[in-house]
């Protein structure tokens, strides 16, 4: 019989730690079957954030570094100049990314540091208890915006892809979601084509995944997916901002 | 072999090449620039890399990535640098990574001056970071102990896994001095099974210093406990100069160990019994350097460019058992000789007690 769906060898058999729901646990996978398909994980790196998927490093069995809070880019760099033909990855949320590590991520992606970034955008601190992240959209309701994130005092969510698009030293930049089996099959595309914008060796690459927090967000998980899709999106549009000629 | 004259920054770029450093991530701060420029020139003609970060808190991090992945890496800068990287040098501890951090101290507290100073003493020697740990501080005193210490600082961090500091000050980057520099010599880094570097067909390799459950982490600490305590038996290093008969033994580090041993002559032709402790090592505090002097001598005194920090050490070290002054200068002035042999005078013969 043919096999049709099996476990990727770059991620342990091993349960994870995330609740029902959460969309981590898919963009790992992504992750990992890309890893698999490009047959690089013997000499893939990966660095886990400061954040729910903290122990990623736990579930992807290739090498690993843990990054305090927001530096996974400047180590990434550093491991990365050490051993210029591996393969580097940082996996990072929202809080670690676009608030603490904002300085870390900018100049990573200002020098073209040839790793790529795993984003994920659940529009909320989520390990430290759903608290307002630069990612909270206006009007939503978190720990710490418990009247909704108004713009006069918080100001206005950070546009990450759009941002690092910019600059001179980003080869690609994505933005997708993983809300649905549609999505993310798109998801995996571009997660695959920053990979191969590293071992093209054309410089930084970054895809921003739309991700769900069903905890956090105090909705049921189909219910999650759905305000994803009609609150996220339209905020935060889908699509490739930047792509070499060579990845077509 | 022929003397060459060399500022004392300089001499620390030399010696880490010399030592088989290849990586160095850092941000500019007076008064260390000169070694960041000598690395900027040297690191690319041994196939090297000198890389300008974005920020200390970068630097130390960029650090942390090219020793997990296995490279002899260092960085330097000067109190407001060394504050934020505290942050990383408490995650290269936990995850217990070698590396070099150079500290050529200005004076503070905030921005400080960028004068000559010693008063970053605690927060080399007391972690400075967050949890239980220690970091190896070499403290040398002329341009050509740099070039000595710099082989030695790698080396120990190897040893030991472990972020050691070279901590100096201004004065000493400063200031040019007749080096011999010796053949160099080709470096072989000791292997490093632990590096992450892609399992390559091997083990998987995790650098992490996150131990979620406390049993975990209180073992975890225990180890890196009896790994400290192992240094501090082993490592300890000083100078001891004209301590024969001392009656008064000075105490001090660094540029102010260099006055203090005018003080001592000074002292030594005018009859006085004085001599001096240098401890080469901050942490661990030499401490056996002390016990053989404490039953034969009266006091101490402990001289630092600062309000007083080693003193505090030397006072641990003597526990009760004879009485330890302290005299300092901060802010960047220099403790001159002059003022120093007159606390000696006061002290001396036990007036001033
Ligand atoms: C220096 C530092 N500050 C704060 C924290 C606490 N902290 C842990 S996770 C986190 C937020 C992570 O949010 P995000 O990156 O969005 O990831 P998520 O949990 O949503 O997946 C914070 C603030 C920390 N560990 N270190
Ligand atoms: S709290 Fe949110 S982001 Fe964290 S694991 Fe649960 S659902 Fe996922």
């Amino acid at each position: 019989m043919k096999k049709v769906f099996t476990r990727p060898r770059s991620l342990k058999d091993i349960p994870t730690h995330y609740c029902p729901g959460c969309t981590h646990g898919i963009v790992h996978r992504l992750v990992a079957e890309v890893i698999d398909e490009l047959e690089i994980f013997d000499r893939t790196i990966g660095v886990a954030p400061v954040g729910c998927s903290v122990f990623a490093y736990n579930y992807f069995d290739c090498d690993m570094f843990q990054a305090s809070h927001g530096r996974a880019p400047a180590v990434a760099t550093g491991i990365k100049r050490v051993l210029p033909d591996r393969v580097v990855f940082t996996y990072q949320g929202d809080g670690d990314l676009a608030a603490i590590g904002t300085g870390e991520i900018v100049h990573a992606a200002a020098r073209g540091e040839k790793f790529t970034v795993i984003f994920i955008n659940n529009a909320i601190y989520a390990m430290t208890g759903g608290q307002m992240a630069p990612t909270t959209l206006l009007g939503q309701k978190t720990t710490t915006t418990p009247y909704g994130r108004d713009k006069e005092v918080n100001g206005y969510p950070v546009k990450i892809a759009e941002m690092l698009s910019v600059l001179d030293g980003t080869a690609y930049v994505a933005r997708v979601s993983v809300h649905d089996p549609a999505h993310v099959v798109k998801a995996k595309k571009a997660i695959k084509r920053a990979f191969e914008v590293q071992l093209a060796n054309l410089g930084f690459s970054i895809v921003e995944v739309l991700s769900a927090c069903p905890t956090n967000w105090g909705l049921p998980p189909a219910k999650a997916l759905k305000w994803l899709a009609e609150n996220m999106i339209p905020y935060y549009p889908l699509g490739e901002y930047k792509k070499p000629a060579e990845v077509g | 072999m022929a003397k060459l004259l060399m500022k004392g920054n300089e001499a620390i770029g030399e010696g880490a090449v010399r030592a088989g450093c290849r990586y160095f991530f850092g941000y500019p701060i007076t008064p260390q620039s000169e070694l960041p420029h000598y690395l900027a020139k040297r690191l690319p003609e041994v196939g090297g890399l000198y890389l300008q970060s974005e920020s200390e808190t970068a630097a130390i991090n960029m650090v942390y990535g090219a020793a997990g992945a296995g490279a002899r890496v260092m960085t330097s800068s000067s109190g407001p640098g060394i504050s934020l990287m505290q942050e990383g040098i408490s995650y290269l501890a936990g995850a217990e990574l070698p590396c070099v951090i150079v500290n050529m101290i200005r004076g503070g507290p905030g921005l400080g001056n960028i004068a000559p100073a010693q008063s970053d003493y605690f927060q080399a020697t007391r972690g400075g970071g967050h949890g239980d740990y220690r970091v190896i501080v070499l403290a040398p005193a002329s341009v050509q102990e740099i070039i000595d210490l710099m082989q030695v600082a790698f080396d120990l961090a190897d040893c030991y896994r472990n972020p050691v500091m070279v901590a100096g000050d201004g004065i000493l980057g400063q200031m040019m001095e007749p080096v011999e520099l010796g053949e160099e010599k080709e470096i072989e880094i000791p292997p490093r099974p632990w590096a992450a570097t892609g399992r390559m067909g091997g083990e998987k390799k995790l650098i992490n210093s996150l131990y979620i459950v406390p049993e975990e982490l209180e073992q975890h600490n225990l180890k890196l406990a009896k790994k400290y305590a192992l240094i501090s038996e082993r490592e300890q290093r000083w100078e001891e100069y004209r301590l024969d008969g001392a009656k008064l033994v000075l105490v001090a580090f660094g540029t102010a160990a260099r006055i203090c041993k005018a003080v001592v002559d000074r002292c030594r032709e005018e009859g006085l019994a004085v001599g001096l402790i240098r401890p080469i090592t901050l942490w661990p505090f030499p401490q056996k350097a002390f016990e053989p002097v404490i039953e034969k001598t009266e006091r101490f005194l402990v001289v630092e460019m600062s309000l007083g920090q080693m003193v505090e050490d030397v006072r641990l070290t003597v526990n009760g058992r004879r009485p330890v002054y302290f005299y300092g200068r901060c802010g960047g002035m220099l403790p001159v000789a002059a003022d120093v042999v007159r606390e000696v005078k006061k002290l001396y013969g036990g007036e001033g007690q």
